[in-house]
């Protein structure tokens, strides 16, 4: 048997090779995801308020370290040794225990992630990626959405109405946006036939799923943004209704650990989207091409992999340093009445077009003028339907209401008296024949 | 013997000989890296949560342990134990609930879509309206509106 594995080692599935891993091995992965996700936020923090400090015409953190890099570093330290704060209303277990929750889990996003195919670590070859597991895409749902826990449990154990408010703003917008987020995903699934998240970089060898599955791209990049409480859908730490949002009442560490998880979480779901959508760690179109795909072997796709990563966390960034917050109402508007229909509209699109082309032997062309028939006729016969007429405002009700007396609202405007060149000595006498003129319209007004 | 050698197609319906062929290997072993990830991070946050109160200074002073309320009096709200949320919350909670299991249902579909075809694409569209009436009736009643 172990000839017989020896003698094929590429018909080994991702997930066998996983399993073989050493245990040596598996904690040094282990060790290096955990601090790819501390570093990449330590990054992230002080990248995200240089960018945003560019888009406002500052210059941004500069002093700590080369190019002020260490910014972020020196903040956490300075959190770690800040005075622990625990309010006297609080439930001190809970208050306790949420922050862990929130961190926790978003390390656990990481796990699924493939970073790269098979590498030489220490002469043990592998795949840079921890698990390969058969319901890979469900792991980082479940994290992100046990993730809330930490938020709803930490507002709520404040004791405070303001925490109280952000968490409940929080969750009710999570577990929106993650309705929108997970059908997103069954696109996805469909065309890779598979929820492992090995399987589906692997589906997108002849072309990534951002540009087959525009919709669900989008609707995905949208609800990222909302699962991680991003502006500019940052609602529930609105500073100008609700001062920090849910970890107001938190300070030092347990603070730095929200913020961790934050980041964490923007890193990962980046992450995520490279992997759904963006090809992976594959080598983008034109370098791809380059000396028969020596760029997309060895630890070059992780190189790819981290550069498409911080496309998308520059997206983050750039989305906070230009658009506002979103009011609540529009928010969740948003997320319940456009983009869940329109998703489930494109779910049973392309699943209608799968199932027809595969069962019903039709080709994509024959579907693709069948369509742009049915689109033709549509748009035709809506040229046939007569123009509504603008609609008559006789019956318009004048704003003022009660027994105020309302001026008529068909009153002509006064024309207005010619303006003339002051000259020499008339400046005054130009001015009485305003005055005059002025007069004898509203003379003639009052006639009338 | 024709029966046995008939015998292995009609196991190939069988559930786990189908996640065989489709090189699912699944054990306990399997999420044991899953399993050591979480408890490092874990580790990592209880050990900061309990190192906080030791290393950070201590200086005691009533109003800051006081809810946050820009300095004003705090408004007697009592959140923890018995306060009241607005049941806008508990109504998308339901919703979300209900559009949970839509989606848990839709992906094994979407992995399996290839092999059912069209008769699985009829049930799924069926399934789909199902749960887009009680969706529609809520949107008709209002129950999207955040005023």
């Amino acid at each position: 048997m172990n000839a017989l594995l020896a003698q094929a080692p590429e018909e080994m599935t991702r997930g066998e090779v996983l399993a073989n891993d050493p245990l040596w091995l598996v904690l040094l992965k282990v060790v290096l995801l955990f601090g790819f996700g501390v570093l990449m936020t330590l990054f992230m923090i002080v990248w995200e308020r240089k960018v945003v400090a560019r888009m406002q015409h500052r210059s941004g953190p500069n002093r700590v370290g080369p190019g002020g890099w260490l910014q972020s570093l020196a903040d956490g330290i300075k959190l770690a040794f800040a005075e622990e704060i625990i309010p006297a209303n609080a439930d001190k277990k809970v208050y306790f225990i949420a922050p862990v929750i929130s961190a926790a889990t978003a390390f656990a996003t990481f796990s699924v992630i493939p970073f790269a195919p098979q590498v030489e670590i220490f002469g043990h070859t592998t795949y840079l990626q921890l698990i390969d597991i058969p319901v890979g895409v469900l792991v980082v749902l479940a994290a992100s959405a046990i993730g809330v826990y930490g938020i709803v449990l930490g507002g709520w154990a404040s004791g405070s109405p303001y925490p109280l408010l952000g968490s409940l703003r929080s969750a009710a917008q999570v577990i929106s946006y993650e309705i929108a987020m997970g059908l997103s995903l069954v696109a996805v699934i469909l065309y890779a036939q598979s929820l492992s998240t090995g399987d589906i970089v692997d589906a997108q060898v002849d072309g990534w799923f951002a540009f087959l599955l525009l919709p669900s791209f989008v609707i995905f990049l949208i609800s990222i943004v909302g699962e991680t409480n991003r502006a500019p859908f940052d609602l529930p730490e609105a500073e100008s209704e609700l001062v920090g949002g849910f970890h107001t009442e938190y300070s030092s560490l347990k603070f730095a650990l929200f913020f961790l998880a934050e980041y964490v979480m923007i890193v990962s779901l980046s992450a995520f989207t490279v992997t759904l959508f963006l090809g992976g760690y594959m080598a983008p179109w034109p370098l791809s091409m380059i000396g028969d795909g020596m760029l997309n072997e060895g630890w070059w796709p992780f190189l790819w992999f981290v550069l498409k990563c911080l496309v998308i966390m520059f997206l983050f960034i750039w989305l906070r340093g230009t658009l506002p917050r979103f009011r609540y109402d529009q928010f969740m508007r948003l997320g319940w009445k456009v983009l869940i229909p329109v998703n489930l509209a494109w779910i049973v699109l392309i699943a209608g077009i799968r199932a027809i082309r595969t069962d019903a032997e039709v080709t994509t062309n024959q579907i693709l003028i069948f369509g742009g028939a049915v689109i033709a006729v549509i748009v035709l016969l809506s040229l046939l339907i007569p123009e509504k007429p603008a609609p008559a405002d006789d019956d318009r009700v004048p704003v003022t209401g009660g027994d105020y007396p309302v001026p008529p609202l068909d009153l002509e405007v006064p024309k207005k008296p010619k303006r003339r060149t002051v000259t020499g000595s008339g400046g005054r006498s130009s001015n009485s024949e305003i005055g005059t003129e002025g007069r004898k319209e509203a003379d003639d007004n009052g006639n009338v | 013997m024709p029966m046995l050698e008939a015998e292995p197609a009609a196991a190939a319906t069988d559930v786990w000989h189908f996640a065989q062929e489709a090189g699912v290997t699944s054990s306990v072993e399997t999420y044991l890296p899953l399993v050591l990830l979480l408890a490092l991070s874990t580790g990592f946050a209880l050990f900061s949560v309990v190192i906080a109160p030791l290393v950070g200074p201590k200086r005691y002073n009533s109003a800051k342990v006081e809810p946050y309320e820009c300095g004003i009096e705090a408004s007697p709200q009592p959140v923890v134990g018995g306060g009241r949320i607005p049941v806008k919350f508990y109504l998308t909670g339901m919703l979300f609930i209900l559009f949970d299991i839509e989606m848990v249902f839709l992906y094994p579909y979407a992995v399996a879509a290839d092999s059912i075809g069209l008769f699985g694409f009829v049930a799924v569209t069926i399934f789909i309206v199902a749960i887009t009436v009680p969706y529609v009736y809520e949107w008709a009643r209002g129950g999207l509106e955040w005023d």
